[in-house]
């Protein structure tokens, strides 16, 4: 028996979430009336979590829980964007689920336990600890989804998004127990040299690879493994559907590159060509339906579908005939695409939860209308979100973009640029549809906007910050950049 | 051909054989029941790779716990079997197709060429003090420490969340709390006042 005590230092973050998931459990049970606590609890949680990450940064890739835990900058910088993001979707959905009578301890605790799963996800090195992270995470949510009781939507989202998980978790273990066998290992880092010294006979690896893609697929919700996005959006409360569209995007993006990147990057021609028809479909399926829809919870889940084929896109284009050269330029603008459609996602919903209020749930194109009569500053900032989403200059949206389309053309992929731009534009006619709603026609609603200064000033500052980072994108891609030369 | 072997057979045996009866029996309780004859089985088999552990946490747990709350479920609710057979045959065509499609790929990949005894070393002999629990406990709580505790915080959001999404309070039923009837004080529902004698 030699084994020595894990060193703590590196996942400090993650016990500290733990710790203090106890206590805001423990003050909820035994104090009355302790939903303000709660909340003021968790977001000091988050905020903890990111001093206690900062803290602990240092370049270097460290490895602990026997190689089950790693710690890199790429990690630290994706959680630490989960935190921000979280922090503001309690922020944003405060008062949403006060009016609903869904605010509980209960509901703080699933939030800060999703948040705990990401991180896992994050910082995973093993097949064990992903999954675990992601069953933490996905188990939290279906509850979430689910905690409008009396939503038969709700509940009828909550149990699509349930089975159909439980499906794509399940083509992620097989195809994870299929590794196993061809590897005889479950660590990333193993896997990757086992895979490096067998060559020869790949047919155990790739049926493992496809039925590994096909889960990661469900988890960022990309066609053809898209389908429950729209229901589960649409169905779950705003401020749940706020939740499930933004962070754990990130999640995903830091599992595809642990598994794909970290775990089987001697494939990479094999999941490259995966994700390649993946992404055009996504691309294409995501601008195209999201015409057709009117309810804008929809219309921003199939934007979703859209942003995230446009990510792989950045994933697709890391290794050329086995040329590594663009990998890390290409894989840091998929990560810039991921913060950049998280900040706007969550601006987004933001604006549908300002204009909701008790009785009312904001969710449709209806209920944009003649906005700008109504709060013209609303008005500007949600005008703001939609150019950025379109990808109009110079909003950060349009930098993803462009930095993406950039990595993808140094491939040599011009027609999937090409592509990709066409069915940009298509896509840019829904959003400045909204655009348009809100400027030219005649409000249908006038009830005045009651909502808490705290949520305006920073939903304002959220959608400021779409168009600054536009403006200077510079050290957001620095960021992004680092991460990825100091990790791989 | 050894004892072992016989054993192994035999156990094999009535394992496929259960597990074919359950999918075919028309009376659901004899399918569990039957599910239950399958586990005990594979249970035998898993003591025959010296797999002790595993093979009576199977009996405990699932035999013992889960089969027998499956049960109560399949007795108490009452199951319209016509209902459930009812488009059976419109659906037998594609829903074999695709067993086939997905047998087939699963033999190509996982036939005797890969996955073959070739390809797996011998396990090693071991001592006949050997405790496979006591190697099991070892490693649960030293190299995969993390997990364990990752599991055990998932267990516990399903906790919460089956008492967020279950728990409520009504208002309007008259439920009495007997720790308040106990700690209900003679100040709280006597009320003595003191009043001056009245005059005649």
């Amino acid at each position: 028996m030699n084994f020595v005590i894990p060193d703590f230092y590196p996942a400090a973050a993650e016990l500290f979430v733990v710790a203090m998931s106890f206590v805001v459990l423990m003050t909820g049970t035994f104090l009355q009336n302790s939903r303000s606590l709660s909340y003021y609890l968790t977001q000091f949680t988050l905020l903890g979590a990111a001093v206690v990450t900062v803290y602990t940064m240092d370049g270097q890739v460290t490895l602990t829980f026997t190689n089950m835990y790693v710690d890199d900058l790429m990690g630290d910088f994706l959680k630490l964007m989960v935190y921000l993001s979280v922090a503001v979707v309690l922020l944003y959905s405060r008062s949403y689920i006060g009016d609903r009578r869904i605010e509980s301890t209960e509901y703080y605790m699933l939030v800060i336990y999703a948040t705990l799963g990401m991180m896992v996800m994050i910082a995973a090195n093993h097949f064990l600890t992903l999954y675990l992270g992601l069953e933490l995470l996905s188990l939290s949510l279906y509850a979430l989804v689910a905690t409008q009781r009396d939503s038969a939507r709700a509940t009828e989202a909550a149990m699509k998004y349930f089975v159909l998980g439980a499906l794509a978790s399940g083509l992620l273990l097989y195809g994870m127990s299929m590794l196993y066998g061809a590897t005889g290992s479950l660590e990333l880092s193993r896997i990757a040299q086992a895979i490096y010294h067998q060559g020869g006979d790949k047919t155990v690896l790739m049926f493992g690879l496809v039925f590994v893609v096909a889960g990661l697929a469900f988890k960022l919700g990309v066609v053809p493994f898209h389908m429950w996005i729209p229901d589960v959006y649409q169905g779950a409360p705003t401020s749940v559907t706020l939740l499930i569209a933004s962070a754990p995007k990130l999640a995903a993006f830091g599992m595809a590159m642990r598994l794909l990147v970290n775990g089987l990057f001697e494939l990479a021609d094999q999941w490259q060509s995966m994700l390649m028809f993946l992404a055009v479909l996504s691309i294409a399926l995501g601008n195209i339906a999201a015409i057709a829809q009117p309810n804008l919870k929809r219309m921003l889940g199939y934007s979703g579908i859209s942003h995230m084929g446009f990510m792989l896109l950045g994933l697709v284009s890391g290794v050329v005939e086995g040329d590594r050269h663009f990998a890390l330029n290409a894989y840091s603008s998929a990560m810039f695409y991921v913060f950049s459609y998280v900040l706007m996602t969550l601006a987004a919903f933001g604006v549908l939860l300002v204009l909701s209020r008790a009785g009312f749930d904001a969710e449709t194109l209806e209920d944009l209308k003649g906005l700008n009569k109504r709060s013209s500053w609303f008005a500007g900032m949600m005008a703001i979100v939609m150019f950025s989403m379109a990808g109009i200059p110079f909003f950060i949206g349009f930098y993803a973009k462009f930095s993406v389309l950039l990595a993808v053309v140094a491939s040599g992929y011009k027609w999937l640029a090409v592509f990709a731009v066409m069915m940009s534009l298509i896509g840019a006619f829904y959003y400045l549809r909204v655009v348009k709603v809100m400027f030219f026609d005649e409000p249908q609603d006038s009830s005045p906007i009651a909502t808490p200064a705290t949520m305006r000033v920073a939903l304002s500052l959220n959608a400021l910050a779409i168009a600054a980072l536009g403006l200077l994108p510079g050290w957001v891609m620095w960021i992004c950049d680092q991460s990825m030369l100091q990790s791989f | 051909m050894d004892f072992q072997a016989v054993v192994f057979y035999f156990l094999a045996t009535v394992v496929v054989l259960a597990s074919l009866r359950v999918i075919t029996a028309k009376n659901p309780v004899h399918a569990a029941l039957f599910l239950v004859l399958a586990f005990f089985s594979a249970g035998g088999i898993w003591m025959l790779l010296h797999a002790e552990f595993l093979a009576i946490a199977l009996v405990m747990v699932y035999v013992g716990a889960v089969m027998v709350l499956f049960l109560f479920v399949v007795m108490m609710l009452d199951i319209n079997l016509e209902r459930i057979r009812q488009g059976f045959w419109s659906y037998l065509p594609i829903g074999a197709l695709i067993g086939i499609l997905m047998l087939a790929e699963m033999v190509v990949v996982l036939g005797s060429r890969y996955f073959g005894l070739e390809h797996v070393p011998q396990p090693a002999e071991f001592p006949a003090g050997y405790s496979n629990t006591k190697e099991l406990g070892r490693l649960l709580y030293t190299d995969y420490v993390y997990p364990f505790e990752l599991a055990s915080i998932v267990l516990l959001v399903a906790m919460i969340a089956a008492v967020a999404l279950t728990l409520r309070k009504r208002k309007s039923v008259k439920a009495l709390d007997p720790a308040k009837q106990i700690a209900v004080k003679r100040d709280d529902r006597v009320r003595i006042v003191s009043m001056d004698a009245e005059k005649k």
